[in-house]
């Protein structure tokens, strides 16, 4: 498959969305558009599934190179592995599902749907991007159009949140672009070949660990700011809480997603020997995100807050898998990737669901919802106890396999850390049951606004995908973990040779 | 002299026959045609940049005073480039809100010279053919500055331009003088050739690069800058800002690889030092700015901290990511400069408080006004991006991480107040935002011009492989 068109059916959309004039043509555009790339991803999936059946053992498949800048030697090379297929399904699927949960999008219709599209193609991009060029350009294009999401179409003190997300997170890629450029300048030691931006050609040059020293802290917290990783995750709630109801979907569950894919692409892959000496001092940070997050959603009163923290909780999780280097955990890290995404897409689509109807966001001013909204309290208890990691739904499979994979680190240190981040699922079920406990059952209460009506089509399709999604991830798992584990093969074994 | 010879003059001759058409045309042109002038100017200097562009020799004229390279001329493209954007843009302003349009024939002259002036100094080949062209360039402009008589400001901006003009001038001819005492010619070639470092040439080099940093505008010799923007007609703000600053970069490109090349070590340091201040303040300065031209000064000197990024690791790689920069940033700068000319000549508002709710009444303005700051701020898909991730990568491979993490952080914080305009005019609510304008085609073409280039530039490599071809021979 071609897959360029991940890139050239968002970039016809917004083509399309320029033309359209009302608002019911606007997100039929949006719609179509989102849905033929849902589509395409899934149509994806199973081409790949299919050439790996076929016995094809190339690390990277439908590659692709298009010359950009010659002299320069950076070129738009495409290629996909079982990692970034299983980001792009999900970020298709949260795209679509975000296009439908913002149906009613009251002014600038035009202007939000294309702004969110352009959001999606810097995400697609992303993931199908084998040059680091690339990779940081779409980066920075998935993040700006963020501003003017939260900005304009945010509630709260949106234009705070909207400031102060992009200036981290593009702070954050400052940090990354001198990191990237360090690996650029060393990507050929002897000179024999042109300097290059590819990773897979990086990936076989040994950059001298002097260097390595130097940029994968860059590399790591450049990618982790996005990940939400300690200390840097202050963006992320107050972002996660102003931000429009499809905005959240897509940043906690797919933008997050591109810090871990890019700890993991980058940093580990290409700077080894680094990644083995310094993961200590990461292990340690996201330890504190994984308690400290979860510790920040029991005293949040605002649902968004809540699961904003509780986001940051599960992308420390991601990150702190990612740094056990072993392939259970690193396997354990991309589904914890795609089990959180759909989960905290939910999440916050129901929360935006719940929100336009209550017109409050604060759990101590609403209970007894489940008698007024049945369906949305229903789906909401799903998305909770995937939360907490029950078994049969996509968290349980994520969180098992990075605990089980993390504990096969021998040494005291590993062992604790992981025990520490385990206990972070006690806690998640705390604040979890106390929220469902608090709104969802007991009286339905008066201080309401009246006539409340439960979902209506479009958020009826969007939570049914989205549960299907996990609980199909949780039930059957095993195609899309092998697709993984077969992919992480060259990643582990370039961190494990040098051990 | 064969006429081939006299042909590798082809810039200048051209502006110059140029010039003298438009003063022909508005001599001839009687009291009631002088609506004439504008698509003549406009029609002759889009002959000329065309023309511009075909092949031709190069070499040398006058012993070696005068030169040309593929680089020179393609320097000189941009920067006609750049003057046609300008002339279209102030069509406008020219019709509306100058006070003696029938003046207008003189004013595109003026302008020409003043591009005559620069052409001359970039393909000099020795100080006096560079100092001619540098006085050439700078004193029409002052003209300019003042143009509006009746407005004090703009008197006062060109009593600052020419004085401060003037003094940099001054120190420049000192350090031509030491160079001269010490090295007994003028003639760039035969000075790179000998070795300068006593201490008399540093001080030589540094007075030079002090009277053409002047005309950058970097910090420490930037204080003339804001004022002379504020008080000055918006487009010849933009003219002082792209076109003028872009020139004073290509001779600077130039001598320090000639004349200084013996001494790298010390304008590396020079230059290193430079960059990190003038980014900074320029930073710092504009994020206070309320008044659109003081604003656009500041972010435009900002924007100079991030040129010596290439010039310094010395390699050509860098300076076709120099040149690269500055096509890209007279076309970001001017779409900039464009939309606040326009909503000034409708309206006469210039601060950002009015750009409020902008893009409810103005949305193609805005769009623009958008496009352009983040090809400034440096944001994809825009060029911006691409110019100046080239020039980190120059300086990076050199190995000045440092500088490059300072420049990458100082364009994070020049993100925060271009995301403060983009703020005002997306974002913010105003209860009486300004009007829809009714632009006139001269206005609506040149900013198309500049939103095309702004968004072509980048995702077309094979200009950057142009300018990389052709800024060998140094």
């Amino acid at each position: 498959m071609d897959l360029i068109l991940l890139i050239l059916v968002p970039v016809l959309t917004l083509a399309a969305l320029m033309t359209a004039g009302t608002k019911a043509q606007a997100r039929m555009i949006a719609a179509a558009g989102t849905g033929v790339q849902l589509v395409l991803s899934v149509y994806l999936v199973i081409v790949y599934l299919m050439e790996r059946g076929s016995g094809n053992i190339e690390q990277m498949l439908f590659t692709e190179k298009y010359v950009w800048f010659n002299t320069l030697n950076i070129y738009f090379s495409t290629g996909v592995d079982g990692i970034s297929v299983s980001l792009i399904l999900l970020t298709a699927i949260v795209t679509f599902t975000g296009v439908l949960a913002s149906w009613d999008v009251d002014y600038l219709y035009k202007e939000f749907f294309i702004s969110l599209i352009v959001l999606s193609t810097g995400v697609f991009g992303f993931f199908i991007s084998l040059d680091l060029f690339t990779m940081f350009l779409f980066y920075e294009l998935a993040v700006i159009p963020m501003y003017l999401l939260i900005g304009i179409w945010g509630s709260g003190k949106k234009e705070y949140s909207a400031m102060k997300l992009t200036l981290m997170l593009m702070g954050a890629s400052a940090v990354l672009l001198v990191g990237l450029l360090g690996i650029y300048s060393y990507s050929s030691p002897t000179g024999a070949t042109a300097l290059t931006f590819n990773i897979i050609e990086i990936a076989n040059v040994d950059i001298p660990v002097e260097a390595q020293r130097y940029f994968f802290p860059m590399v790591f917290i450049g990618f982790g700011v996005l990940g939400a990783l300690f200390p840097f995750h202050t963006w992320s709630p107050d972002g996660h809480s102003s931000a429009p109801t499809a905005v959240s979907m897509l940043h906690a569950g797919v933008l997050m997603k591109m810090g871990g894919y890019g700890c993991l692409r980058v940093a580990m892959y290409l700077l080894p020997e680094a990644a083995n000496e310094m993961a200590w001092i990461f292990i340690i940070l996201t330890s504190i995100s994984i308690v400290y997050g979860a510790f920040g959603a029991i005293v949040q009163t605002d649902l968004k807050y809540i699961n904003a923290y509780s986001s940051v909780s599960h992308c420390g999780l991601v990150l702190f898998a990612i740094l056990m280097i072993n392939e259970i955990v690193m396997n354990g890290a991309v589904l914890q990737m795609i089990s959180h995404g759909l989960m905290t897409a939910l999440f916050f689509a129901l929360i935006g669901m719940i929100y336009s109807r209550t017109h409050t966001r604060d759990i101590r001013e609403m209970t007894g919802i489940m008698k007024l909204m049945p369906f949305l309290s229903v789906c909401y208890m799903i998305a909770g106890f995937a939360s907490l990691g029950l078994p049969g739904l996509s968290g349980f499979v994520a969180e098992m396999t990075i605990f089980v994979g993390a504990f096969q680190n021998t040494d005291i240190f590993h062992r604790s850390v992981t025990i520490l981040a385990a206990s972070s699922i006690v806690i998640t079920a705390v604040y979890i049951l106390r929220v469902v406990a608090k709104i969802l059952l007991g009286p339905a209460g008066d201080n309401l606004p009246s006539g409340i009506k439960d979902a209506v089509w479009n958020e009826k399709v969007v939570t049914i995908i989205l549960i299907v999604a996990i609980a199909g991830m949780g039930l059957v798992p095993l195609w899309l973990s092998d697709m993984i584990l077969n992919s992480l093969g060259p990643i582990t074994e370039k961190l494990a040779l040098i051990k | 002299m064969t006429i081939e010879q006299l042909l590798l003059m082809r810039h200048e001759i051209m502006l110059l026959i140029a010039a003298v058409i438009i003063l022909i045309i508005e001599l001839s042109a009687g009291k009631d045609n002088k609506s004439l002038m504008i698509p003549a100017a406009v029609i002759i200097f889009s002959l000329v940049t065309f023309i511009g562009f075909l092949p031709i020799e190069t070499g040398k004229l006058f012993g070696g005073s005068y030169n040309t390279s593929d680089m020179i001329i393609l320097m000189k493209n941009s920067l006609n480039i750049g003057v046609l954007i300008v002339i279209i843009q102030s069509a406008g302003w020219l019709k509306h809100s100058f006070e003696n349009f029938d003046n207008s024939g003189g004013y595109f002259f003026i302008i020409i010279s003043s591009v005559i002036g620069m052409d001359f100094m970039i393909s000099a080949g020795d100080f006096l053919m560079f100092y001619i062209g540098l006085e050439l360039a700078t004193i029409p402009i002052a003209a300019l500055a003042a143009v509006e008589k009746m407005k004090r400001r703009s008197s006062e901006a060109g009593i600052k331009l020419i004085l401060s003009a003037a003094l940099s001038s001054g120190i420049l001819l000192f350090g031509i003088s030491i160079l001269y005492a010490t090295n007994g010619s003028l003639f760039f070639s035969s000075l790179s050739s000998d070795n300068l470092n006593s201490s008399l040439q540093i001080l030589a080099f540094i007075f030079v690069f002090t009277g053409v940093a002047f005309k950058i505008s970097l910090v420490p010799f930037h204080l003339w800058t804001a004022d002379v923007y504020e008080g000055a007609p918006v487009n010849i703000s933009s003219f002082l800002s792209s076109i003028s600053k872009a020139s004073a970069v290509f001779i600077l490109i130039i001598l320090l690889f000639t004349v200084f090349n013996s001494l790298v070590s010390v304008w590396n340091t020079v230059l290193y030092y430079t960059a990190v201040i003038t980014m900074t303040i320029g930073n710092l300065f504009a994020i206070r700015q309320q008044n659109m031209k003081r604003f656009l000064a500041f972010s435009s000197i900002a924007q100079a901290g991030f040129i010596p990024l290439g010039i310094i690791g010395g390699t050509q790689f860098g300076i076709s990511a120099v040149i690269y920069f500055l096509l890209i940033y007279i076309f970001s700068n001017l779409g900039a400069f464009g939309v606040v000319s326009a909503i000034s000549n409708a309206t006469g508002k210039e601060n950002m408080d009015d750009y409020n709710g902008l893009y409810r009444t103005n949305p193609k303005l805005s769009l623009v006004m958008m496009l352009s700051l983040f090809s400034l701020a440096g944001i994809p898909p825009v060029a911006g991006f691409f110019g100046k991730f080239f020039l980190f990568t120059a300086a990076a491979v050199q190995g000045y991480y440092i500088l490059v993490f300072i420049a990458v952080v100082n364009a994070t914080i020049s993100l925060y107040y271009y995301l403060l305009v983009v703020k005002a005019m997306f974002i913010n609510k105003s209860d009486s935002p300004i009007e829809f304008i009714n632009n006139d085609n001269y206005t609506k073409a040149g900013l198309l011009i500049c939103a095309i280039g702004i968004i072509i530039i980048g995702f077309a490599g094979i200009i950057f492989e142009f300018i990389e071809s052709a800024s060998t021979g140094i």
